[in-house]
């Protein structure tokens, strides 16, 4: 039951001010075809909070100069603001050291960077890396080059109708000529939240490093590199709530320091002869070129004003809302979900029985309610499932029961426009 | 704001849920496969031509409303009509979903495809739209490549 105009019990109980978190969101209030908008897109990208967006007008503002290399005022104010940034995501995901945090364009970049400066290098014919079931294009596309290229192969780890990875599977995939398991944490397309720091266990034990995809992770639960013992972890700004065109790779030090450079330039350099380079110390040597400035700065702001509501209430509130929309679509008439892993992080991806998501998404839209339609870039898990695109609703936690309410009630209106 | 059922038109739907001429002649001489990497929609149209005039049309494969009525009402209206007729109802339907086709004008040549008029309020709709029709100019031309809609 949703109570007018007011937010419902269950919300208030969880101690969380939902409302008063929404007015730090300045793009929620705005209507669309005359209704208020209805974001239900967070997977895609989150909307930005007022911080985040005064860190970008601040920036360009008053402190706009390059870093690490200007001996004026603004130059030095920048680099000690990106440089905390730096910090600020260290202290986000645990990690040891800055020299592990390397600022790059995303989450694709960062998997690229892995996939280039360090398993390119020992990647030799027949040798292997493993994939899962359920990634992302981004998580897929760069390894297939890497194994055209170098004669390797690419293996899969399957998974079940229910959207979750076959663990008993996975351990047999772990073979003597795996040089990397590279995996999502949360798949995109279905919410699945992959145990990731158990196979993390089952490969360290053969001595096989382990990539975690942490896009679709990171803006719903901790993410503890200390306490998964990745070896690489990659995420972007723009899904946790800061700007697009900034993301991280973490990397333990060890490895990243045995890598060759991923792309050459200013920044990266120690000193340049024609005949020699040194290349600059940790994460330098990865970060060639002007980097995303604002965008590394305004970063450390979404992390801040996350830390400020926390992490652990932020999964609270978003895992109860999840339950209440996966009641609401269990009584809506043929609509199924799919992706139905034990446990999920707040992705409904769904289809309307005879109808296309197309259709679902551009009906939901004149309803003011915005959703993702189509593969979601994870063709692979369509096929799997025999559909050739679905619906997907990806909640935040400025999202409400209310806003459940009208989802449902959109996707009647769906049913009957096609009655 | 645009109106839903101008989108939706009860003929759209009826084609949408009973396409017409969805189906593989064995005879066909001229035959493309069109992609739309947006949705996933995958369509192949199957022309028999014959002295440059579309003896048969046919298409294969499931989409959206929009661009499942679009196919199957194509084969409708292409069937009998020659080459060169097919490629001007091909840019006079771009034109209408586009918006290129000003408001109000008489668009009665395009026959029962005026219905597709509501498209253009839509404007990530229109490669729905156009999928089967630029399909059936590949394999006019007959383009090997899978036809992209983007």
């Amino acid at each position: 039951m949703s109570v007018a105009g007011g937010i419902p019990g269950s919300q208030e109980r969880l101690g969380f001010e939902v409302s008063r978190i929404r007015g730090d969101f300045p793009a929620l209030h705005q209507e669309v075809y005359g209704k208020p908008l209805i974001y239900l897109d967070n997977a895609a990208t989150t909307q930005k909070p007022q911080p985040v967006i005064d860190a970008m007008v601040r920036f360009y503002t008053c402190d706009c100069a390059n870093i690490h290399r200007g001996v004026h005022l603004l130059s030095e104010r920048a680099t000690r603001n990106y440089e905390d940034s730096r910090t600020r995501v260290k202290r986000f995901i645990n990690a040891a050291d800055e020299s592990e945090i390397v600022f790059v364009r995303g989450a694709t970049e960062g998997i690229n960077l892995v996939a280039q400066s360090y398993v390119r290098p020992l990647l030799e014919r027949g040798d292997e890396i493993l994939i899962s079931a359920l990634e992302h294009h981004s998580n897929i596309v760069p390894w297939q080059i890497l194994c055209e290229e170098k004669g390797a192969r690419l293996r899969v780890v399957p998974m079940n109708m229910r959207g979750e990875l076959l663990l008993e599977e996975y351990e047999s995939l772990l073979r003597p000529r795996t040089r990397l398991v590279s995996v999502a944490h949360v798949s995109n397309a279905l919410g699945t939240v992959v145990p990731v720091e158990r196979m993390i266990g089952m490969a360290h034990r053969r001595n096989i490093p382990v990539l975690v995809d942490g896009a679709q992770a990171v803006p719903h639960m901790k993410a503890d590199v200390a306490r998964l013992g990745c070896d690489f972890y990659v995420f972007s700004g723009h899904k946790v709530y800061g700007p697009t065109g900034v993301g991280v790779l973490y990397g333990k030090k060890h490895l990243l320091e045995a890598m060759p450079p991923y792309q050459g330039g200013g920044d990266m350099i120690s000193s340049v002869t024609f005949e020699k380079t040194v290349y600059n110390r940790l994460p330098y040597k990865f970060e060639a070129g002007t980097p995303n400035i604002a965008g590394g700065i305004a970063l450390g702001a979404a992390i801040d004003y996350l830390e400020a509501i926390g992490l652990d209430r932020i999964a609270e509130y978003e895992q109860d809302l999840l339950r209440y929309a996966t009641e609401a679509f269990s009584n809506l008439p043929g609509v199924r979900l799919i992706g139905t892993a034990a446990e999920k992080a707040g992705v409904l991806s769904f289809v309307v029985e005879g109808v296309h998501p197309h259709d679902v998404g551009t009906i939901l839209d004149q309803e003011g309610i915005a959703i993702r339609t189509g593969h979601h870039c994870a063709q692979p898990v369509m096929d799997y499932f025999n559909v050739p695109a679905t619906a997907r609703a990806s909640l935040a936690f400025y999202n409400t029961r209310e806003e459940i309410d009208a989802l449902a009630a959109g996707i009647r209106k769906v049913a009957e426009v096609f009655s | 704001m645009p109106d839903l059922r101008e989108l939706y038109q009860q003929v759209i739907l009826d084609h949408h849920k009973k396409p017409r001429n969805r189906r593989r002649p064995g005879d066909a001489n001229k035959h493309a496969e069109g992609f739309n990497p947006l949705c996933g929609d995958k369509v192949s149209v199957f022309l028999r031509i014959e002295n440059g005039v579309i003896r048969d049309i046919a298409f294969e494969g499931s989409g959206c409303a929009i661009s499942t009525a679009s196919a199957s009402m194509m084969t409708e209206s292409l069937k009998g009509k020659t080459e060169a007729e097919a490629e001007g109802f091909f840019e006079r339907f771009h034109d209408l979903v586009t918006g290129k086709t000003p408001a109000g004008s008489d668009v009665s040549g395009l026959g029962k495809l005026a219905v597709f008029a509501g498209v253009r309020e839509y404007p990530v709709r229109v490669k729905c739209a156009t999928l089967a029709w630029h399909t059936m100019r590949a394999a006019m031309e007959e383009r090997e490549e899978t036809v992209a809609t983007e």
